[in-house]
């Protein structure tokens, strides 16, 4: 910030807080005219104004916000540019990327800066990061029998995983997979439940209304219901076997899926985005985008592997 | 001192009376609105499925409607009643006022169709559109003009304490809408603001804390330093109070907005400034309750048998509450634990149900009688009831939010020994639960008051002549 506006700030602000204190004094003395406690002498419909002086304590009151007021902005940053004697800031302001943010930060835990945020981070890493240390060191087939760990994955998911999955990990269909029936896109092992925390899934079925039409949807439709054992009309079912060649180039020629493209299982009657004959005529029609985000930023890799112990023995109790 | 020896120049009333039903009639509306987003917020399908009856259309209606058709109504009606009355004239321009009444009436209606429609600028408590906006311009610079020109021509020495705050709040509004309103239009009904970002949340918190500042504070301390000495018939306690007063909350309230802000994306000497000059604010806000509840020394007995009065006191009462409660919210560390939770929400009702309805309310009383040629109200029974269904719908509504939002706050925050939260979202909302259901049954208590209001308005209004009798207690008065 320029000296320029660090002076205007600062004029009108102590202008304004002097101005009060002098409005104060002025009015502390009866400068009236007028006896203290008698009428003003104007009327107004009937309403006198009396001359009584401004209560005690209330006055005190005042002087101690003032002078309060002043010392906060003496101490913080609130002068425009003045930084303030203790030097506090809440964050690093002004950085334009994640990797400045992270270079400003650490130099300020360095450097023991009073910077709000810096400090916390600290005292967090340094309290919690053993614990989720102690816990990356087991396995996560492991990990998942210690109930105090999948009590601590439980938490985080709930926080971090919930909002898209629900309470109970059972998802919803529309995209977001059920976490407890051990039927998995990309594969249900510890490390594979980790690798899509880390990074993050892109499901992506692309649309065949352009290419089979409305009929030729039908059809595919029909078989691909009927290999979930679905009753269909036969004759469209025969047709839409023929069309399948094209599915099966993700979906395996069976239908059973493929977890290297995350390509989904459709024998099994799990559906993603819901299995009513209009629905899956729906994604046929104009395909499906699927995100997982990536947790390795937000939450590390630590505490991933905590969560992924936890969503790995949701589908062990089965 | 009795009215009957003073001559009465020919107040314009018809404005006034025209405003004074208004008034209640966007009560009744505004504040069923917030009874039925209450109700939605525990039995969310009382929106019916249907668009126009969700919760993210009919919030921005309700707000508008209490603060700007209710209150606003308000505000119109008693200062237009107030100036004439304290400047011993007629309205400076009749067209204008009539123009004003029309205007702001249009506004509100447009309001109640383009909100549900979901037409909105998304600015909170500033949702309506540029087309909208440009009217509201045009009828608030007509208010302003007819208001300062009924000053200028005024027959009396001074102009009376009351008017300064109208004054104040009238061009401090005008600032505020028109600064905070600048927009870029694509259509009719769609506009992007010229600020972007920080700059666009700072100008939206300095509109919106300032039309707390001075639609719902400045504006109703006018309306109270005319209608409580008037209803006590008690001088107004200490003149040099009300300068220091006034002086002092005009300058330092405008600094405040940024406190709606702390520990977002705002500079850290922005957050700072606005939290030093929102403390500093607390006793200039004090002020004008002492004034008015000081005024009453020698006249506390009334409180026992006047209603009206009653409504009066308390609502300087909740005035001095939220006034506390404010600046001590905008302590960073305070404002850490209630910001978005429903501490705020409890926060603005007490100011809003607390002391803007409740000395619009008493207001209306005093005024209703006055302006349909009634010696008193139909019913001083209805009155009482009214005030007591008021007083604990107010009451029950605060609370509420005080404890579900404390809860909140300290769900939010609670941690594990291992780091993690202990609380998910959806915990702090199923404990939030039974207060929910408290505020509504709340808001049902003031909403029932406000139909008692209107039917007693209705009769007083209605009665022939000389069917109500004066009483003798209080036909002094």
């Amino acid at each position: 910030m320029s000296m320029f506006w660090t002076i205007w700030i600062s004029v009108i602000t102590l202008g304004s807080i002097l101005g009060c204190f002098l409005l104060l004094r002025w009015c502390l003395s009866n400068d009236t005219g007028v006896e203290e406690g008698a009428s003003m002498g104007h009327v107004f419909d009937g309403i006198e104004e009396l001359n009584n002086q401004l209560p005690r304590w209330w006055t005190i009151l005042f002087y101690i916000c003032i002078v309060w007021g002043v010392a906060y902005l003496i101490l913080y940053p609130g002068l425009g540019g003045y930084k303030g004697v203790l030097g506090w800031t809440s964050s690093n302001q002004g950085v334009l990327s994640l990797e400045e943010s992270k270079l400003a930060l650490q130099k300020d835990i360095d450097d023991g800066n009073y910077n709000d945020y810096a400090l916390q981070i600290k005292y967090a890493n340094e309290k919690f990061d053993p614990i989720f240390a102690e816990y990356a060191k087991t396995p996560i087939e492991l990990l998942a029998e210690n109930e105090r760990a999948i009590q601590v994955g439980q938490r985080l998911f709930l926080q971090n995983c919930a909002q898209c999955h629900g309470s109970n990990a059972k998802g919803a269909a529309s995209g977001f997979p059920n976490l407890t029936d051990n039927d998995w896109l990309y594969g249900g092992s510890g490390d594979k439940i980790k690798e899509t925390l880390i990074l993050g899934r892109r499901g992506a079925m692309p649309g065949w209304l352009g290419s089979m039409g409305e009929d030729g949807v039908a059809e595919v439709v029909a078989y691909t219901l009927s290999l979930s054992g679905r009753d269909v009309d036969l004759g469209l079912k025969e047709a839409g076997k023929a069309r399948f060649v094209i599915c099966s180039a993700c979906h395996g020629i069976d239908g059973k899926g493929n977890q290297i493209l995350g390509a989904p299982n459709l024998t099994d009657n799990i559906w993603l985005y819901g299995g009513n004959k209009k629905t899956v005529t729906q994604t046929l029609y104009y395909g499906r985008n699927g995100v997982m985000p990536a947790f390795k930023e937000t939450l590390g890799e630590d505490k991933v592997h905590v969560v992924a112990a936890y969503v790995y023995s949701l589908s062990q109790s089965k | 001192m009795s009215e009957t020896s003073q001559v009465h120049p020919e107040y314009n009333y018809k404005v006034v009376r025209q405003f004074t039903v208004m008034t209640v009639v966007w009560g009744i509306i505004g504040m069923s609105l917030g009874v039925l987003i209450a109700a939605q917020l525990f039995a969310p399908a009382l929106n019916f499925d249907i668009p126009w009856l969700t919760y993210s259309r009919l919030r921005p209606l309700h707000t508008n409607s209490v603060i700007f058709a209710f209150g606003g109504s308000a505000l119109f009606a008693t200062s237009y009643y107030i100036v004439q009355r304290t400047s011993q004239v007629r309205l400076f321009s009749d067209k204008l006022a009539a123009f004003t009444f029309w205007g702001w009436q249009a506004v509100i209606v447009s309001a109640v169709i383009t909100l549900p429609l979901g037409y909105t600028s998304s600015k909170e408590y500033a949702e309506l559109e540029w087309p909208i906006d440009i009217l509201i311009t045009l009828v608030w610079l007509a208010y302003i003009i007819n208001f300062f020109g009924t000053l200028v021509i005024r027959k009396t020495s001074h102009i009376y304490v009351a008017n300064w705050f109208l004054g104040a709040f009238m061009l401090t509004v005008a600032v505020l809408h028109i600064g905070n309103s600048m927009v870029v239009p694509v259509s009719l009904t769609k506009s992007y603001p010229i600020y972007a970002g920080a700059v666009d949340a700072m100008m939206q918190w300095w509109y919106g804390h300032n039309a707390v500042g001075f639609f719902l504070t400045a504006g109703f301390l006018g309306m109270m330093y005319y209608f409580v000495p008037k209803q006590a018939g008690r001088p107004v306690y200490s003149y040099r109070l009300s300068i220091v007063h006034f002086w002092a909350l005009i300058s330092l309230y405008i600094w405040a907005g940024p406190h709606h802000l702390h520990y977002t994306a705002l500079p850290d000497w922005t957050q700072s400034l606005g939290m030093a000059m929102s403390i500093i604010l607390f006793v200039p806000s004090w002020g004008g309750m002492i004034n008015g509840i000081m005024t009453l020394s020698g006249a506390w007995h009334k409180l026992r048998t006047d209603p009206v009065l009653r409504f009066l006191i308390v609502s300087l009462s909740f005035y001095g509450m939220s006034t506390f409660e404010g600046p001590m919210m905008a302590i960073k560390t305070v404002n850490a634990l209630s910001h978005y939770t429903d501490w705020t929400i409890g926060h603005v009702h007490s100011g809003a149900l607390g002391w803007v309805a409740m000395i619009t309310i008493g207001s209306v009383y005093h005024l209703v009688p006055i302006l349909f040629g009634q010696p008193k109200m139909y019913s001083t029974k209805l009155i009482n009831i009214h005030f007591w269904l008021a007083t604990i719908g107010v009451v029950l509504y605060i609370v509420a939010m005080w404890m579900s939002g404390v809860l909140q706050g300290l769900m939010w925050r609670a941690v594990n020994s291992d780091g993690t939260l202990t609380y998910s979202f959806v915990e702090s909302l199923e404990a939030s639960k039974p207060f929910y259901i408290v505020r509504f049954i709340g808001g049902l208590f003031v909403v029932t008051g406000m139909f008692i209001m209107a039917y007693n308005c209705y009769r007083t209004i209605n009665a022939p002549k000389e069917s109500v009798a004066a009483n003798p207690a209080t036909a002094a008065a």
